[in-house]
């Protein structure tokens, strides 16, 4: 599973990387994280308000800070 | 005393608190609130009591709504419409839609690489920041109901206006090139379920309360600063009603300031308070909310000088017209 997490850096972004750190490792899945900043890659998939939260390249949250929780049931 | 009045006075003026600060500062700190350091020391305290309260439970209720229209939901409303109407739909979207300057230029991009008609963009990046419902309701808490409704509906007018010419003006040259290398795409989002939209609206909440918490305080300081240190013959002198440049002089000065509609809030009230007139107020807080060192220099990122020229000068001539008729017509207002 690729999870990836989209955002230019800003504070909320970093907040959705470590909660889906943290959902992915309670889960005990084997999933890669990648971080995608690069605004034209994000824009590519249709987000316009990070951080947004794409599982297997598909968009399940976007202009919100997901808890991990929440997280969990995407995965 | 009608219901309405009762309810506006306890829950958006909070007179209920202004009377308990006042105790506060007579019976605890033995200070009369007519005096100098009293009368600001009320005022802080007051002000900044009322600003977290009303800002905590207007951005959950706001941020509720907004999660029905996020910026992708907008562009595929907006799609759907050119021209005047566009620039209308633009500018009341614009108004629900959640709006940071962080997030311009990623809908800046969204919006022209989806094909929006730049005149429907603009409307939009200008009625964002400017009018919301925290900003109308805020407005209400302060200046009553009148004033409030009077400036979301000039906001509206300035936004539109401000579309429309950028439209006829056929600036699409004048954007970067490589905005338009980037491809549209869609976004099929799940319904959030109401659970989510709680969630959202609370994190936005902290999010919000924590971005903005210091610029309040500052406002609230130069606001207590105003109300009870700085002499009326100096107020009177740059902005009060007898200088013909106030209107010019209160939008020049906001431009650049970069904060939002709770941190400009009590300086407005002050400087209302010491009898500047209604429109110079007005200006003032537009200026700031509207435009910013900031957004402007981001907008840079994506849109050529000229048309950045034309931008700002359309918004700040919009806000200073504003002020002027705001201040001419003021008695239908107070």
């Amino acid at each position: 599973m690729i999870i990836k997490v989209l955002g230019s850096g800003c504070t909320n972004c970093k907040k959705l990387m470590e909660n889906t750190k943290k959902a992915v490792e309670e889960l005990g899945i084997n999933a890669e994280i990648v971080k995608v900043e690069d605004l034209k890659d994000i824009l590519a998939y249709g987000v316009m308000k990070t951080p947004a939260l794409v599982v297997d390249e598909k968009v399940k949250a976007m202009g919100r800070v997901l808890t991990v929780e929440e997280i969990k049931k995407y995965l | 005393m009608n219901i309405f009045s009762l309810l506006n006075d306890a829950l958006l003026k909070m007179t209920w608190l202004s009377d308990l600060v006042r105790l506060l500062v007579e019976k605890v700190f033995r200070l009369s609130t007519k005096d100098r350091l009293g009368g600001s020391i009320h005022f802080f305290i007051y002000d900044t009591i009322k600003i977290f309260i009303l800002l905590s439970v207007l951005i959950f209720l706001i941020s509720y709504i907004q999660s029905y229209f996020p910026p992708e939901r907008t562009k595929k409303i907006l799609g759907r419409f050119k021209g005047i109407k566009g620039s209308i739909l633009g500018a009341l979207l614009g108004t629900i839609t959640p709006f940071c300057s962080c997030s311009s230029i990623p809908i800046f991009i969204g919006f022209t690489s989806a094909g929006l008609p730049l005149g429907v963009t603009f409307a939009f990046l200008i009625s964002s920041p400017l009018v919301d419902l925290a900003s109308l309701l805020v407005l209400m808490s302060f200046f009553g109901a009148k004033i409030a409704i009077a400036y979301v509906v000039v906001g509206l007018i300035i936004a539109v206006i401000g579309g429309t010419i950028i439209d006829k003006a056929k600036m699409e040259k004048y954007i970067e090139e490589f905005v338009w290398g980037i491809p549209n795409a869609d976004v099929e989002l799940e319904e959030m379920t109401r659970k989510d939209r709680i969630s959202f609206s609370k994190s936005q909440v902290t999010a919000i309360v924590g971005r903005v918490w210091m610029y309040v305080l500052i406002g609230v300081g130069i606001g207590a600063a105003i109300h009870n240190w700085i002499p009326q013959s100096v107020v009177e002198k740059t902005v009060g009603s007898n200088n013909p440049f106030s209107v010019i002089i209160a939008t020049a000065v906001g431009i650049p300031m970069y904060a939002d509609i709770f941190g400009t809030i009590p300086i407005a009230e002050a400087l209302f308070g010491k009898g500047v007139g209604v429109g110079t107020v007005l200006s003032f807080m537009m200026a700031v909310t509207a435009l910013s060192l900031p957004s402007i220099i981001m907008l840079r990122k994506v849109v050529k000088p000229k048309l950045l020229v034309i931008f700002v000068s359309i918004v700040s001539i919009g806000i200073i017209i504003m002020g002027y008729l705001f201040n001419a017509f003021s008695y239908i207002f107070i």
